[in-house]
């Protein structure tokens, strides 16, 4: 009994001992020097490509100017689940999410932000756009050429769900776009959205769950996506595999970006962070910009990629849809027009 | 003569039901582990090497074994606590106890996340106080902890409550009887009885922690190199198209588990040898 004790007591030691060790092992590497800072960039779910390449370049030339080095934190995933994490307390610097509305949220809710953020940057402070594109699979088995072909019968649509993804509520709205162009009136556009989505199998809760879904699973003939997505599928992922189809009418999505001073000013980090957002307009990022297929805001990098972005008649949410506030309370909110479709799917 | 019929008979179906268990481990088990080596070790184990050692794989590494290193301990000293109060000492609200253990066994990984929000979050419950006061609990470190202790909770208590129950409390009376004060009884003579039991809730205890997914992906933030752990790293590497990133450190999760494994099996081996052996 005495000696079953004593194993006991040692076993106890030595898991105790590995305990402490573990600890202070994982604990060395939190040392900080002076001559660098931290950025907390969370952003939404297609954006993975283009800052792993734009933020080397910012650090090279902050670094340059400054002698200070940058460390990049980045967070991704859907839009709005983004925009609710800052607002419960995820520290970021910056947010570069997928619309308007949820970087006002912040501002609105959290009281992180001026108001008027969208003014603090050129071009309501979005400095890459793009629009909402088909993808299909190879040799476009099921003939899909306009958004009119969504709807026949037998067309699976693959999109995410628009309470949670930036990029499915532009989906959304350059649906209600067409709906509206071809039938002449809102209650035509409510009917065609809600055919386009009894055809959806699968609702996921990002741009990237969605792709992933297309792409990887082989769910679905047509998947509405983000231009960016689908370059970034037909060309890296499943070379040869893909099309990208574009439709008659689009919609302009403009994904802007902000400093979130509250966070920027508790770190200490507003001038980096100011200069990390305006480093985006910079014909260098620009390309880059490009180069990860978004399309650039400056005319001369534009004109260099003109080939590369076809030319779409595309409607804007302030013009058509009277601005993110009110398009997310008529068609987004709880008890709005998504709501009202979906429950009656 | 019948007999022997009757135990070849007896035979066959057992033959079959053990080959229909195997089949069923092998698809089920065997084959998606085999897989997620084979997909980890597809571009050679330059790719592999390259994938685990890359700073954000690490850190989710570190973070992951800091988890586990921060609340096995703590679930272990309250899984002792617990199951020593409630099978050998009899007070009111004993079950209700026991019923509130087994609590994060019923709720959704997914709910218990969002408790630690609602209640940590800035617009939570003790939010604001703890912005004055500069702590950060969700979306760091803290929550994550939180988070991975409430879902592991019952692991160790559920594992000894009724080993206790069965050992009875004769020997601890007769220690007492004998003049040893509580602290003497509970190491010389509770714990040597329960060690197995409780080496085994500790392994499955940490799988658990090591490998959950739900509710730290809740309380995370998913910021790389900061508050991403093994799994949410897999998920994050998988929608980056980066398939053998994230094979390479899920394959290092399954080699964890598989060592849990094992330690549980010669656990068992030992525990039996004891159990049948002269302990008492």
């Amino acid at each position: 009994m005495h000696i079953s004790g004593k194993t006991t007591r040692r076993l106890f030691l030595a898991s105790a001992v590995a305990v402490v060790t573990l600890l202070s092992a994982c604990s060395g590497g939190g040392e900080k020097s002076a001559k660098s800072v931290e950025i907390t960039n969370v952003s939404y779910d297609p954006t993975r490509e283009l800052y792993q390449a734009v933020n080397p370049l910012f650090a090279a030339a902050w670094k340059a100017k400054t002698g200070q080095d940058i460390t990049f934190k980045m967070s991704h995933g859907g839009s709005g689940k983004q925009s609710r994490a800052i607002l419960d307390g995820l520290e970021a610097d910056v947010a570069t999410l997928a619309l308007a509305y949820d970087i006002d949220a912040i501002a609105a809710r959290g009281k992180l932000l001026p108001e008027d953020w969208q003014k603090a940057l050129p071009d309501n402070s979005a400095p890459y756009t793009s629009t909402i594109v088909f993808l299909v699979r190879k040799g476009n088995p099921k003939g899909i050429k306009d958004w009119g072909d969504l709807v026949k019968p037998g067309v699976a649509v693959i999109t995410p769900n628009p309470k949670t993804s930036g990029g499915a509520r532009w989906n959304f709205l350059a649906a209600w776009a067409y709906g509206r162009k071809a039938g002449g009136s809102d209650a035509a556009a409510e009917a065609y959205v809600k055919r386009v989505f009894a055809q959806v199998p699968v609702l996921d809760s990002g741009a990237r769950g969605s792709t992933t879904t297309f792409v990887e699973r082989g769910i679905g003939d047509v998947l509405l996506t983000w231009e960016n997505e689908a370059f970034l599928a037909e060309k890296e992922l499943g070379k040869g595999k893909f099309e990208i189809v574009v439709p008659s009418i689009s919609v302009l999505a403009e994904p802007p970006v902000a400093v979130i001073a509250a966070n920027a000013k508790k770190h200490g980090t507003e001038a980096v962070a100011k200069a990390y957002l305006e480093f985006l307009y910079t014909p260098q990022a620009q390309a880059e910009i490009a180069r990860n297929f978004y399309r650039p805001r400056d005319p001369d990098v534009a004109a260099r990629f003109k080939d590369q972005f076809p030319t779409i008649n595309l409607v804007t949410i302030d013009k058509d849809f009277g601005g993110w506030a009110s398009a997310q309370k008529t068609y987004f909110d709880d008890g709005g027009v998504f709501d009202r479709i979906y429950s009656q799917k | 003569m019948s007999r022997t019929a009757s135990t070849t008979e007896g035979r066959t179906s057992q033959a079959l039901l053990i080959a229909a268990a195997m089949i069923f481990l092998a698809f089920f088990l065997l084959l998606p582990l085999v897989a997620v080596f084979t997909e980890a070790f597809k571009q050679g184990i330059g790719a592999f090497g390259q994938a685990v050692m890359h700073p954000d794989a690490w850190a989710a590494i570190r973070l992951t074994l800091l988890i586990a290193a921060i609340s096995v301990p703590l679930n272990v000293v309250f899984g002792v606590a617990a199951s020593w109060a409630i099978t050998k000492f009899h007070f009111p609200g004993r079950h209700l106890l026991i019923t509130f253990i087994d609590l994060p066994f019923s709720v959704s990984p997914v709910v218990s996340g969002l408790i630690f929000v609602l209640l940590f979050g800035a617009h939570g419950l003790l939010g604001p106080w703890l912005a004055e006061h500069d702590i950060k609990i969700i979306f760091a470190v803290p929550g994550i902890v939180l988070a991975t202790v409430f879902i592991t909770f019952p692991f160790v208590a559920r594992e000894l409550i009724p080993l206790m129950q069965e050992q009875g409390k004769d020997d601890e009376e007769a220690a007492i009887s004998l003049g040893a004060n509580g602290w003497q009884t509970f190491w010389h003579v509770t714990l040597p009885n329960i060690r197995w039991g409780l080496l085994y809730g500790v392994l499955l205890c940490n799988a658990r922690a090591m490998g959950e997914f739900g509710a730290v992906s809740v309380v995370s933030g998913h910021i790389r190199g900061e508050t991403n752990t093994m799994p949410l790293h897999v998920e994050i590497l998988y929608n980056e198209y980066d398939f053998v990133g994230a094979f390479a450190v899920a394959s290092l999760l399954a080699a964890l588990a598989l060592v849990t494994l094992i330690a549980k099996s010669i656990l068992e081996w030992r525990f039996d040898l004891h159990h049948g052996g002269a302990v008492h």
